[in-house]
């Protein structure tokens, strides 16, 4: 696989096409971010269970190159997949993954996001070598390391 | 699908391809790969690549004759002030005007922004009688157009702002020419300012001058025009086109980054009060106030961009010695290729389409389906540099229905093989994507 075929994985294509998780309501708190060099838009809200301690969902909106809107949908979808197995994160849960996600992207090809940990998700490893799309796929994630941000 | 697309009448021959060859020998970046492939530069709009003799000229004057320029008596102060204004005088043989009409400036966009600024201070009653009919009012008005480079419409916003002033835009057609026949009810006796590109860095379609500047005269507004993209494809002649200011930067036209260069009627420039203030533009300088040298000297405070002048001059000779009408036939070629080529791929869509509008060697798309960028980036992958984005002309994209588009442009040394290649890619992108199955709504194809 070259290494434009490993940014653009099948995964990510298809995330891109068909987006999980969009769709926001009114008045709900979200946080927008924004690519100038590209003009990648992302707003993006946790939705919390009644406790008001744990991720149950990730929803958003947004506009943008696959990269921005399939890393996006991944997030949705990881969150959805963590609440179905009957584990929906807790806000230290989501900030440690922002934050080993950012590391792996940051690294320029030395680290690969894990399985385990990061579901279809993994697909956006190849983006770490292109630095230039690095803030691409970082968009949707730092919109909710924004809200995690808020709300500490 | 052929869509008629002229480009600049050539009057002269193009570059053989051993002619090209030598061309390309002076470019060391073109040696090059760029992921495992040979580069091939079409973001020429973007910057210009630099002939070996530009990056030499700029070092051999730090290696042999740096000094502050106009201050010092010492021998290399008079060799730099020399070779400083030696370049300045090269610039003004370019553009056919008088030497104290050039003004070195960091960019093109400081260049624009010097006159909007020095234009306020006119507003704001500095430079006394001379300045007072360049003073703006509440109620006048500031023309510009819908296909402006932010550099070229955010200065005069701010202008707007500070005066009291109304913005005016002259519209964009479909097929991204200027409305002419719009334009005419734009102007108006409250009308002070036009602001125009020559050519637009996003279509490539050089402007109908011949029909605005006059509606301009007309009714007494000065003529301020953005020559960025024209300068590297065409012959300037500012006072044949009739404008007061034009602008241009460097980089684009095969010198250094850091200078651009600002042409103004010795009238005007000597009666604009300065923008920035400080060393170098003074006659005599008490605790309290200050006056001033006449232009060019007034509009550059600070020790100058020297060398960049000096790498600029280089770069003019360089243009010079190929000819511009040789490389305007050249250049012919490659647009009319480049144009027709992406007109003809299904599912691109060719922004800028005005069969009557002359073009330069730049052309822009967008591809259904795929976002620019991920556009580029499949270029990329084969050596192929474009740009992508909305080359800071928002408002145009947004009339032309897109957001971002992917841009192709070429320089004095891209050779019709390479266009065939970046033919071949862009008409594999939707392929490489997955969307050649789609629908390609909104497609010309």
């Amino acid at each position: 696989m070259s290494a434009l075929e490993q940014l653009y994985q099948q995964i990510i294509l298809d995330h891109s096409k068909h987006p999980h998780g969009v769709g926001l309501e009114v008045g709900e708190e979200t946080s927008h971010q924004r690519n100038p060099v590209c003009g990648d838009e992302i707003t993006l809200a946790l939705r919390w269970n009644t406790a008001g301690d744990r991720v149950e969902a990730v929803a958003w909106e947004g506009a943008g190159c696959s990269i921005s809107q399939s890393s996006a949908s991944l997030l949705a979808t990881l969150a959805e997949e963590s609440a179905d197995e009957g584990a929906p994160w807790t806000p230290d849960e989501l900030a440690a993954l922002i934050e080993e996600f950012r590391e792996a992207l940051r690294s320029r090809g030395a680290i690969t996001l894990d399985e385990e940990r990061f579901g279809d998700a993994a697909a956006l490893s190849g983006v770490s070598r292109y630095v230039a799309r690095v803030k691409c796929a970082m968009l949707a994630w730092v919109a909710a390391e924004d809200l995690l941000t808020r709300r500490a | 699908m052929t869509v008629a697309t002229p480009t600049i009448t050539p009057t002269a021959e193009p570059f053989t391809a051993s002619e090209l060859e030598v061309i390309r020998a002076q470019f060391p970046i073109l040696q090059r790969e760029v992921q495992g492939n040979p580069l091939v530069y079409l973001d020429s709009a973007a910057t210009a690549q630099k002939p070996r003799r530009v990056i030499d000229a700029e070092s051999a004057f730090y290696e042999a004759a740096n000094a502050a320029v106009h201050r010092g008596a010492h021998t290399l102060a008079g060799e730099a002030t020399e070779l400083y204004e030696d370049a300045r005088l090269t610039i003004a043989r370019f553009l056919h005007v008088d030497e104290n009409e050039v003004v070195f400036t960091s960019h093109a966009t400081e260049a624009l922004n010097l006159v909007a600024y020095a234009l306020g201070n006119a507003s704001l009653g500095i430079g006394g009688e001379a300045a007072a009919p360049y003073a703006l009012k509440p109620g006048d008005e500031i023309v510009t157009t819908e296909l402006e480079h932010h550099a070229n419409l955010i200065p005069w916003q701010e202008l707007a702002a500070r005066t009291g002033a109304t913005l005016r835009h002259i519209p964009v057609r479909d097929d991204g020419a200027l409305d002419v026949e719009v334009a005419r009810s734009v102007f108006g006796e409250r009308t002070r300012v036009l602001a125009l590109s020559h050519v637009s860095n996003v279509t490539g379609q050089v402007s109908p001058l011949a029909q605005l500047v006059p509606l301009a005269r007309a009714v007494g507004a000065l003529v301020v025009l953005d020559s960025c993209q024209a300068a590297p494809h065409v012959p300037l002649h500012p006072r044949e086109l009739d404008v007061d200011l034009a602008v241009f930067s460097g980089h684009k036209l095969y010198g250094p980054t850091g200078i651009g260069v600002l042409y103004g009627r010795a009238e005007v420039l000597d009666a604009l009060p300065p923008f920035l203030y400080g060393g170098s533009m003074i006659t005599t300088v008490t605790l309290e106030k200050a006056e001033y040298l006449p232009s060019p000297q007034r509009f550059e405070p600070g020790t100058p961009r020297i060398a960049q002048a000096i790498g600029l001059a280089e770069a003019v000779r360089f243009v010079d010695e190929l000819g511009l009408d040789r490389i305007a036939a050249s250049e012919h070629v490659v647009a009319q290729r480049l144009r027709d080529g992406l007109a003809d791929i299904p599912g691109v869509r060719l922004l800028g389409t005005d069969p009557a509008a002359p073009t330069v060697a730049l052309a822009s798309v967008v591809v259904d389906g795929v976002h620019a960028h991920d556009a580029g980036q499949f270029l990329d992958d084969r050596g192929i540099a474009a740009r992508v984005g909305h080359h800071c002309a928002q408002p145009l994209h947004r009339r032309l229905g897109a957001t971002a588009s992917l841009r192709l442009s070429a320089g004095v040394h891209t050779t019709p093989e390479e266009v065939e290649l970046a033919l071949e890619a862009v008409a594999g992108i939707r392929r490489f994507f997955g969307v050649d199955g789609d629908d390609a709504e909104g497609s010309s194809a």
